[in-house]
């Protein structure tokens, strides 16, 4: 008998106590996708990522490129997934701007000093930004290897929790698109619990909320 | 991990060891405080946080009684989205799978994520034998694998080591394995991550094969959840070609939008953050994006004996939070490694007597390893009745040591049974009992009592009492007859 024939006989035999019914016959008692009572979401989505120790600042449509310029800082290279929009990159000087069109190999991102990409869900209570990878975003590896991560959130992106993030982000999941979910830069608190910010993601998140 | 829990002392034996460790004593108490405290204050921000855990325990049971169903559908989905799903019987089988696998891409060395599973079958062990280095990736993981040393906690695995000791073994292990720890390194926790940042780095960026558990399965869209903080779990889920991961063959969940309740209970129970750092869903192969071969082991080791167990499968939802461990008296002082196994702590004591039996001493022993004073059931975000599945165990183990020749404990129940059946025994006994208590009447308790010494040597007795009640009612009812 095969491993997947006994494994399923032995899960079988384990239930026979129980009276047998269609998956879904119990319902959960949940209501899902349900909206969160968030009176300022914008506000709070500031606090909380502020919480995490990343930077993220507020600005309008038209001073995005300038924000950027500044986000970036004293960064020589940059890569930018091939969907962003170019404007974006207006305002920036003495920056190159690499397109991951290659593909770049990831001896070739960890060369890179920061990556700027779109995101596709921001979430007020919780902090986080989610990437499902869309054009504007890139591939996993972009937003991973360089040391910064410039993340542009639109305020129409925003919602109150988690499950109103899911029922957005359910689409993408269903086409087999992965899912970077990110709350503040990678931080570890292995050494007697004490809180280091930056191990192997980027070491600094600066996000960007327009609008 | 190059220890192994094998042959493990009985946990009173270990338990008895690790409180005489004063440093580990102080670590694990300043651990477990924090997170426990952090824990209470993001939960405490969530109104419908009880709703949530019921939602959680009704999810899970809903997959648990159809799990032969779900497996099926999971199966299909991650077929379908061009994984390989392979089904693993025990550890053993599921060891030779991955050292299979890992072999025919002709490679010697993988990247692996935290992973309780591959802890639970020993892979790493497995692994090293055919001649492949794992390299542990998470800064807990790396710190007691450069150790050679076991892991005490599900979140904290090196919880039991302090700053200097950690130093200590970057710098005499680090070189052996690969980039050395910087010349200069000092114990600021900063520094030691750095250290290992660099020197994990180069293997990210080299590795061919990643191995990874998942938190969670889902099976509409054949969907993998790695839930983590440091971005190793990133690098291994995305740079390798190959992606290999273990799952238990509980982590089923039936669709993406169930996420909204564990992604809710998991990093407010485990960590006490609001949101982990980092969460990576995949399904299957994205062309052009991360592992273009993707494995998924579908491990059963012991999991459909506790299913088996009517009462004891509850303990099936176990989402590996630790929240349980972090709550427990006998946990905080005693640590995890007294109970024999890479799930310590309350969820411990009942999960590995179901997954692997109560043959052994120590899986016997577990079922005791608590006061049942209840701290876990309150913290768990599954709501698994520990205390109930604490003494449904110490019933089993009770029933299956019944037959062959009785233990002192047995001898002892049946001469209390005799002595009580007696109205007129018991008062002799009494008397007797009463004689004790003056010669002792200088005395509040009793300490090691000769002959019963396993069960009085954690426990104090009182001393009899100069006289009985039924003495001194005798007494006193006379006298009021004389009135």
């Amino acid at each position: 008998m095969s491993a997947r024939e006994e494994i399923l006989g032995r899960v079988s035999a384990a239930l026979k106590d129980v009276p047998r019914s269609a998956p879904g016959a119990n319902p959960v008692p949940w209501a899902y996708a349900a909206v969160a009572d968030v009176a300022d979401v914008a506000g709070l989505f500031l606090e909380r990522v502020e919480d995490y120790r990343a930077v993220v600042t507020r600005v309008g449509s038209d001073g995005l490129p300038a924000a950027l310029a500044t986000a970036l800082g004293d960064s020589r290279r940059v890569v930018v997934p091939s969907g962003l929009p170019t404007e974006w990159l207006a305002a920036l000087q003495g920056v190159e701007v690499v397109t991951d069109d290659g593909p770049l190999t990831a001896a070739e991102l960890d060369a890179l000093d920061g990556v700027v990409t779109a995101a596709a869900v921001g979430i007020a209570v919780t902090g986080t930004i989610v990437l499902d990878h869309a054009a504007d975003q890139g591939r996993r590896a972009l937003s991973l290897v360089p040391d910064l991560h410039v993340c542009v959130v639109r305020e129409d992106q925003l919602v109150g929790d988690v499950p109103e993030a899911m029922a957005r982000l359910g689409a993408a999941v269903a086409a087999g698109r992965p899912l970077t979910w990110i709350s503040g830069p990678s931080a570890t608190s292995d050494i007697e619990l004490e809180r280091v910010e930056g191990v192997h993601g980027p070491r600094r998140l600066h996000v960007l909320l327009v609008g | 991990m190059s220890g192994t829990f094998v042959g493990m002392p009985t946990f009173p034996t270990a338990a008895k060891a690790a409180l005489d460790n004063a440093q580990q004593r102080k670590n694990l108490h300043h651990a477990t405080h924090t997170i426990r405290d952090k824990r209470a204050r993001v939960v405490g921000e969530v109104d419908d946080w009880e709703e949530l855990r019921v939602a959680g325990a009704a999810i899970k049971d809903e997959v648990l009684t159809h799990l032969d169903d779900y497996l099926v559908q999971l199966e299909e989905s991650l077929t379908r989205a061009g994984a390989t799903v392979h089904w693993a019987r025990d550890a053993d089988e599921a060891n030779r799978i991955v050292t299979g696998l890992v072999k025919a891409k002709g490679t010697d060395e993988v990247v692996k994520v935290k992973s309780m599973a591959t802890q639970e079958i020993g892979l790493n062990e497995a692994l090293e034998e055919a001649g492949i280095h794992a390299w542990e990736t998470d800064l807990a993981e790396l710190i007691v694998q450069l150790g050679h040393d076991k892991p005490s906690h599900i979140l904290v695995p090196a919880i039991h080591r302090n700053r200097a000791e950690i130093k200590e073994i970057f710098e005499r292990e680090m070189g052996k394995v690969g980039q050395p720890a910087p010349a200069g390194l000092t114990s600021e926790p900063r520094a030691l991550a750095e250290a290992a940042r660099v020197h994990l780095r180069e293997k990210f960026l080299r590795a061919k094969v990643a191995i990874s558990g998942a938190n969670f399965a889902v099976a509409e869209t054949g969907t993998l959840v790695v839930v983590e903080s440091e971005g190793n779990g990133r690098m291994c889920l995305t740079l390798p070609e190959t992606l290999i991961s273990v799952v238990g063959i509980e982590k089923v969940l039936p669709a993406a939008a169930d996420l909204e309740v564990f992604l809710q209970l998991l990093p407010r129970s485990s960590t006490g953050e609001r949101m982990n750092p980092y969460t990576s869903t995949w399904t299957g192969i994205t062309p052009g994006d991360g592992p273009q071969e993707v494995h998924v082991v579908l491990l059963d080791n012991g999991r459909t004996d506790a299913l088996a167990d009517t009462v004891g499968r509850q303990a099936l939802r176990c989402i590996r939070c630790s929240a349980c461990l972090n709550v427990c008296p006998v946990y905080e002082r005693v640590g995890g490694h007294a109970y024999g196994s890479v799930y310590p702590g309350p969820i411990g004591a009942v999960l590995n007597p179901l997954i692997r039996g109560t043959e052994s001493a120590v899986d016997k022993s577990l079922p005791y390893a608590s006061s049942l004073c209840g701290a876990c059931f309150d913290a768990c975000p599954v709501r698994i009745d520990i205390p109930e599945l604490l003494v449904h165990l110490r019933t089993r183990v009770v029933d299956e040591k019944r037959g062959g020749l009785p233990s002192g404990e047995e001898l002892a129940m049946k001469g209390a049974a005799w002595m009580f059946s007696d109205a007129k025994r018991w008062e002799r006994v009494q008397r007797g009992a009463e004689l004790g208590g003056r010669v002792l009447k200088k005395k509040e308790t009793l300490g090691r009592i000769p002959g019963v010494a396993a069960w009085s040597d954690a426990r104090d007795a009182p001393t009899p009492p100069t006289e009985t009640f039924r003495s001194w009612w005798k007494k006193e009812h006379e006298k009021g007859e004389h009135a």
